[in-house]
């Protein structure tokens, strides 16, 4: 497996699936934690999770608080490492599994074919929300000038006031980071996208363009799997949900 | 071999000349590299040309013409001294005449008069460390004469630019020899130093309280240390010598009366009686 | 051999305290890999033998030049270890003291490594110096201040500065943000991020402070009592830590 950077084209995601229409598949994945601090209670939250998502098809998971639908989409971004199971993706053209990936094939994927966007913000100190938006571009390889218009297009959309492009996000409101956090997410035009609770802090404005935002990848092809806690939106995105049931606890 | 006083030929017994004298071909063999010796105990004390003296008295022969000066003269109490001391201990020839001379020993300046092939200069040195003063411990210094690591150096004359605009060294400046070793040319004025270049005589120097010999053989490159954007100049007075009127030779500035009078005059003492003597015969 | 560096099996012991116990840690270009624990987990023992500096007692350590040959560190003579010092690596110290020449110019300091690399125009080095000044936020108006005129985080921001002006494809960082206030660190890690990003530098950081490797680092490497109790990227480890004592650290950082 090639661990050479490319530059990606940025304007539409990368090929057709090698072999039967999905974009993403997990098989058997199981995910349990082991707390040693206390006295290493062991916690199963998945147990043989069968997800397969389909380019263009938004997926929502559905459950209850605290069944696992964040696990879940952590071990999809490979946050959280699975404990079985595989999860399959397309990327440069070749199937991976993203759960017995190392580091490199990882960060590889997170650049190339897999977004996250997550429901905070983790905010690196003095860099400005233009360059935050930018910088998954410019790893690609994509010249800044470009990178940087792109992202100023992105947040211009999202209605984030231009005024502050230019300012680290450490002191906007919520619903500006969390726009900062989705323009970052829908810049790169990423295969395969994972939103977990995009809607959370927004207006009703601000909720619709993320609405065609989630749209439009999906008629680029990508493939979305998200958590929507707000179903109004979630019944206008999603193709159909997928249950995360919680485990009954083990002893 | 005894003298009439009853010194052996040279002061210094032969195993001592024998020691001296391997060392030297050691330093002769790698040109600018210090290499120790057993210094021993002299008839002065150590700052007084101590070294100078054992590496002469390990070269010198009954045939030998030798001459001594003390920053170009030869009648200074030191070079007189020296002088004697071996006319003593050895019984040879002296000169005042750098052309007469064989061996000659010096102390802080090379005579104005071009060496031949043949004759010997032998420098006394009080530091032989050209990078004391930029790290002075002994075991990194060895360490970056053996690499070649010389950016210490490079680096204090970076300084001496930036706070002053030129390279603020006047004597003891140093040189590179052979391309390979970075060595001190014994304070002498930095105007001498493109005479130790290519020089057809044979350098030797000695420090007697470090207890170091190094030497530069003859037709050696020896090149001062500069930028490509500040180059190497020698510098000497912009004046005349009052006495024989040369402008090429390095000057001292005497001072005259207590009312700001000076005048300029040849350091090398041969040199301007020379002149003097070769003027006053064409007139 | 694609990694940069790769070290094996590495030991070393003093005396009875187990300083490293089959260590095994690699580094690919443009990569940053911090090395985390607590004092006496062995971090900056490892990482001097991983720079050269020390020598295991057991272990190897390779490295990949520019040419693409695979040298032995262990192996190599010390001029050649000094030469890869001055030009393809470069060693961040946790105290620019020890990193810097406090008697020389910012610009004399910076200048060293380029003249000690042949370089023999003043205005082309002084023009080199100038610019790495600016980049690391330091006024080049500055550049023949002494740094002992400069305060604790400009001279690492001048150390820095020392260290990449050869473009080394390696840095070693040990500790570079301690003893530094908390504002000035922060400056300090969001420098190191853009220095690296823009030179695709690989970086080998050893740290006690976990939120600078998260902020710094791709992988993480956890170590204990001279192990490596745990290593791979860096949200993974600190986010799903398994090892207890990787447990034990994350759940230990104070958050402001």
């Amino acid at each position: 497996m090639s661990h050479a950077a490319a530059p990606i084209e940025t304007s539409a995601p990368l090929g057709a699936p090698a072999s039967g229409a999905w974009a993403l598949r997990t098989e058997g994945l199981s995910k349990a934690f082991t707390l040693h601090l206390q006295g290493g209670t062991r916690i199963p939250v998945l147990q043989d999770v069968e997800l397969e998502v389909s380019p263009g098809e938004c997926v929502a998971l559905a459950g209850p608080s605290g069944a696992g639908k964040s696990t879940l989409m952590r071990c999809l971004y490979g946050n959280y490492g699975a404990g079985a199971g595989r999860i399959l993706l397309h990327h440069l053209g070749e199937t991976v599994d993203l759960a017995s990936a190392d580091p490199r094939l990882v960060r590889e994927i997170r650049r190339d074919t897999l977004g996250y966007v997550s429901q905070f913000l983790r905010v690196i100190p003095r860099v400005p929300t233009l360059e935050i938006v930018a910088e998954p571009l410019v790893a690609r390889g994509e010249p800044r000038a470009a990178a940087l218009a792109r992202a100023g297009m992105v947040l211009a959309r999202l209605n984030l006031p231009p005024r502050l492009h230019g300012l680290p996000p450490a002191t906007f409101s919520g619903g500006e980071q969390q726009r900062v956090n989705l323009a970052r997410g829908f810049a790169p035009h990423y295969p395969v996208l994972l939103l977990d609770e995009p809607t959370a802090s927004l207006d009703a404005g601000n909720r619709a363009m993320v609405i065609g935002l989630i749209a439009e990848a999906k008629q680029r092809g990508a493939a979305i799997i998200g958590i929507f806690h707000d179903t109004e939106v979630r019944d206008q995105v999603a193709d159909r949900l997928f249950e995360v049931a919680p485990i009954q606890e083990a002893a | 071999m005894t003298t009439a006083t009853g010194y052996n030929f040279g002061y210094l017994d032969e195993n001592t000349k024998r020691m001296i004298r391997r060392a030297l071909l050691k330093a002769v063999a790698i040109p600018g590299h210090q290499v120790p010796f057993g210094s021993r105990e002299m008839p002065l004390p150590y700052g007084w040309g101590t070294g100078g003296i054992q590496v002469t008295a390990s070269v010198i022969g009954p045939s030998d013409t030798l001459k001594v000066i003390d920053q170009g003269a030869d009648d200074t109490t030191n070079a007189v001294s020296i002088r004697r001391f071996f006319a003593k201990v050895a019984g040879v020839a002296t000169t005042e005449r750098t052309t007469d001379a064989t061996i000659i020993q010096t102390r802080h300046r090379v005579p104005e008069t071009p060496l031949r092939e043949g004759q010997i200069l032998v420098y006394q040195v009080p530091m032989p460390e050209p990078l004391f003063k930029l790290e002075p411990r002994v075991a990194e210094t060895r360490r970056m004469h053996a690499l070649a690591d010389y950016g210490p150096m490079h680096v204090k004359l970076y300084e001496d630019i930036a706070r002053t605009g030129h390279i603020a060294i006047s004597y003891n400046y140093p040189v590179m020899v052979g391309g390979r070793y970075l060595m001190s040319p014994s304070p002498i004025p930095s105007f001498d130093n493109p005479k130790l270049d290519r020089m057809a005589a044979l350098q030797l120097f000695g420090a007697g309280r470090e207890k170091r010999i190094y030497a530069v053989p003859p037709y050696t490159a020896v090149k001062s240390l500069d930028f490509e954007d500040h180059p190497f100049r020698p510098i000497r007075a912009d004046a005349t010598c009052a006495l024989c009127g040369s402008r090429e030779s390095y000057l001292d500035e005497v001072v005259t009366d207590d009312a700001g009078g000076r005048m300029f005059v040849c350091s090398d003492t041969d040199y301007c009686n020379t002149r003097q003597a070769a003027r006053e015969a064409a007139e | 051999m694609s990694a940069l560096l790769e070290a094996t099996g590495l030991t070393l012991r003093f005396g009875a305290v187990t300083a490293l116990d089959d260590v095994a840690v690699s580094i690919w270009p443009g990569e940053v890999v911090a090395i985390v624990g607590e004092s006496g987990s062995g971090k900056s023992t490892l990482l001097r033998v991983l720079s050269g500096l020390a020598g295991p007692e057991a272990g190897t350590v390779l490295y990949r030049d520019p040419d693409g040959t695979v040298h032995s560190l262990l192996d190599m003579p010390e001029a050649s270890l000094r030469r890869l010092h001055r030009s393809d690596w470069g060693f961040v110290h946790q105290n620019p003291r020890d990193g810097l020449r406090m008697g020389i110019s910012a610009g004399g300091n910076i200048g060293e490594r380029l003249m000690a690399a042949g370089s023999r125009h003043y205005g082309a080095i002084r023009a080199a110096a100038a610019e790495w000044l600016a980049r690391v936020e330091i006024d080049p108006a500055r550049i023949d201040a002494l740094p002992r005129t400069f305060s604790g985080g400009m001279q690492q921001r001048l150390q820095i500065a020392r260290t990449l002006v050869t473009h080394p494809r390696l840095v070693f960082m040990d500790e570079p943000t301690g003893g530094l206030d908390v504002s000035v660190q922060a400056r300090l890690l969001d420098l190191i991020r853009a220095l690296v990003a823009d030179l695709g530098l690989a970086v080998l950081l050893v740290t006690h402070d976990i939120a600078a490797a998260r902020l710094l680092a791709h992988r993480i490497v956890v170590m204990r009592r001279g192990q490596v109790v745990e290593q791979g990227l860096t949200d993974r480890v600190l986010d799903d830590p398994q090892h207890e004592y990787t447990q034990l650290l994350t759940t230990s950082v104070l958050s402001a």
